[in-house]
């Protein structure tokens, strides 16, 4: 691969294209994330931290790892933006990934809010990563209202459905210039690999490799797909005939 | 009535003994059980009549095997399916049931177990419910703990590693008014990161009061969606007032609460019907408040103070089991918790496939934590406690425990915003 081929996040440099998500943590996932899927940001849950002395996640986070502390729990803009700033407080850097769901059973997140959330964090100086439903207008939103990046879901959080809404992320890497990364849903390798040989910037997973039964070798398969998929991106696919043969007399061939 | 449950006391007066007898054998001496008393506010809501259409229609013996095989093969369980799965033609599938329940789990809390510890304030109660430690006619030792007492408790409870609190009462509005409940609220946020509550239901706004106190969950147990049922086991006191203790939820969620908790006490009445019912009081409430964290228990009846004979008649373990595995497939990110009523080796094993919160370091008594935790033999007086638990593993004991069975114990998940 390009030894220039990085991942920029709000003027951030990262060469691995996998990101560690919140959902199901334990200190094995941190550990064979870092070390088997080679990533560079783990998310954190602000309020997965908010515990005393037993198992601090931030006790666990290796170092030179970017932290990514998430809003989850927040049901509306306000309280997305008190817990960034309590992320803040907290020592947990510039970044941070705003997810707010008004919904507890498909968790699925509110772009509205998250539009409204994202400019107000954005302001303050955090790099946003908002986590949305893939819709274009939403997301041009948000790259107004001052993302780093997009990240819209693949299908609901924990399903492991992978690319429910492909035709639509698509659309997202094709119109929007911050880096497209595919949140939620991703199940296995496979799906990784497609979404990154459609052009998306980096995969967020987690529910994946926590259920897998080996999960130092799930996180380098992970690895492995993700760069397979940028490579096959980078490369420029060939002709992929998504039905039927194409002539082989062509259609223009009267024009002279 | 069950005989199961009666019992009288030599230390009651004449009058209170005459009273009783009277409350117990004559229908006619008790109060309507589902007229709102002065003072209970009355929502508009059609959640009530939704879930009680779908429990009173219920007939679980027309449910065969191949109901029970087309619902294990569903993706999405519906409500029709979830009816197979609670009748007795699902019990052959406890096993598949259980794999299914496990898988479930794992997708929306992978292996985590959350702990958390009850603390009783006050054991004073104003209602007479026939199967409770705590009714007004059972002579027990009564207490109820002051604000440094309280804190005493708390610091105890928090020194042991404990992250979470749920604050118990007996329902007696004339002790443990609302206002005594939210200064204990506020002293709880300042030892814990979590505060729920479990306490006689109360009206909108003064719920919203003791959400800004610190609390954000709500249980309350309806023991039975079965009115009849409950107009007999009920029998005096602000509890027999059925529909009010149904709209608690609601109202809670209504006043801003982050979330609650719901259950029928197992073995009071048909539970089937009851487990339906808990878990579509859950369903409707989900749908109609979706931002809203809904949980489900399960606690089956236990023996109390005075009498030994209470016990959950037909609900045994496997009964139990398959209650909570239909509820798990059923409403798959609702949070399961199983008390200390049930046994270690059902914890344990429950744990692996439905249940996602257990309790550990439990004492259902009024103020005798430090004894229980350290062995010291505490000055002041003790509160007798609500029923007799079963598993009584400490804080330590059950976090070692969990992690040896390869899941992985969290003490909070949850910030107050």
């Amino acid at each position: 691969m390009k030894t220039k081929d990085k991942l920029v996040i709000g003027g951030h440099e990262f060469d691995s294209r996998f990101i560690l998500g919140s959902g199901k943590y334990s200190m094995k996932l941190i550990e064979a994330a870092v070390r088997d899927a080679g990533a560079q940001i783990i998310t954190l849950a602000v309020r997965r931290a908010n515990t005393k002395d037993h198992e601090n996640i931030l006790d666990y986070i290796p170092e030179g790892v970017t932290l990514l502390p998430n809003t989850s729990g927040a049901r509306n803009a306000q309280e997305a933006v008190r817990i960034a700033r309590l992320a803040r407080e907290l020592g947990c850097g510039n970044f941070v990934k705003v997810e707010i769901m008004r919904d507890s059973k498909y968790l699925l997140p509110d772009n509205q809010e998250t539009i409204k959330a994202t400019e107000i964090l954005a302001k303050e100086g955090f790099v946003v990563m908002p986590y949305m439903y893939p819709d274009l207008n939403a997301a041009r939103d948000l790259v107004n209202a001052g993302a780093a990046c997009v990240m819209p879901l693949a299908s609901p959080i924990g399903s492991n459905k992978g690319l429910a809404t492909k035709e639509f992320i698509q659309i997202l890497i094709d119109e929007i210039d911050l880096p497209i990364i595919v949140d939620a849903g991703i199940g296995k390798p496979s799906q990784a690999c497609e979404a990154m040989e459609m052009g998306a910037a980096a995969i967020m997973a987690n529910t994946a490799l926590a259920t897998a039964g080996d999960l130092p070798m799930m996180a380098a398969a992970f690895r492995q797909a993700i760069e397979a998929g940028r490579k096959a991106y980078l490369s420029g696919l060939g002709r992929v005939l998504t039905r039927g043969a194409s002539a082989s007399d062509p259609l223009t061939g009267f024009l002279h | 009535m069950e005989n199961q449950f009666l019992i009288d006391s030599e230390y009651l007066s004449a009058e209170a003994l005459e009273k009783k007898h009277r409350l117990e054998t004559d229908p006619s001496s008790r109060k309507s059980h589902m007229e709102y008393m002065p003072g209970m506010e009355q929502i508009t809501s059609d959640v009530m009549e939704k879930v009680m259409s779908q429990m009173n229609s219920y007939d679980y013996e027309k449910y065969t095997a191949k109901d029970v095989k087309a619902a294990l093969e569903h993706e999405t369980c519906s409500i029709e399916d979830f009816k197979a799965l609670l009748s007795p033609a699902a019990a052959p599938f406890l096993e598949q049931m259980a794999q299914k329940a496990k898988i479930e789990t794992s997708k929306h809390f992978g292996n985590t177990v959350y702990l958390f510890t009850p603390l009783y304030i006050a054991n004073y109660c104003e209602n007479y419910c026939v199967y409770c430690g705590f009714n007004c006619y059972n002579h027990i030792n009564r207490m109820q703990l002051n604000m440094e007492q309280i804190a005493h408790e708390m610091k105890v409870i928090a020194d042991s590693g404990m992250e979470e609190i749920l604050i118990l009462t007996g329902e007696s509005r004339a002790k443990s008014d609302v206002k005594y409940i939210g200064e204990a609220c506020k002293l709880a946020r300042k030892y814990f990161r979590m505060v729920g509550l479990e306490i006689y239901p109360v009206n909108t706004n003064e719920y919203r009061y003791l959400h800004e106190c610190g609390a954000d969950y709500v249980t309350v147990f309806q023991e039975t969606y079965d009115s009849d049922k409950y107009e007999t086991l009920h029998l005096m006191g602000h509890k027999r007032v059925w529909p009010y203790r149904f709209e608690a939820q609601e109202r809670a969620l209504m006043a801003g609460m982050r979330g609650a908790g719901f259950s029928a006490l197992l073995g009071l009445s048909d539970f089937r019907k009851d487990a339906l019912a808990s878990a579509l009081h859950v369903y409707y409430l989900q749908r109609k408040y979706p931002q809203a964290e809904l949980s489900l228990s399960c606690p089956r009846l236990r023996p109390i103070i005075n009498n030994d004979k209470i016990n959950p008649l037909d609900v045994g373990e496997k009964q139990l089991c398959q209650v909570l595995c239909a509820y798990r497939i059923f409403l798959p990110f609702v949070g399961i918790t199983v008390s200390s009523r049930e046994s270690e080796i059902f914890r344990n094993g429950i744990v692996k496939i439905a249940a996602t919160k257990v309790s550990a370091g439990v004492s259902t008594g009024i103020g005798d934590h430090e004894s229980k935790y350290t062995g010291k033999e505490e000055d002041g007086e003790q509160g007798d406690e609500q029923f007799e638990i079963n598993d009584g593993r400490s804080f330590q004991k059950m976090y070692e425990d969990i992690s040896e069975e390869g899941l992985q114990p969290v003490l909070n998940d949850y910030l107050y915003v």
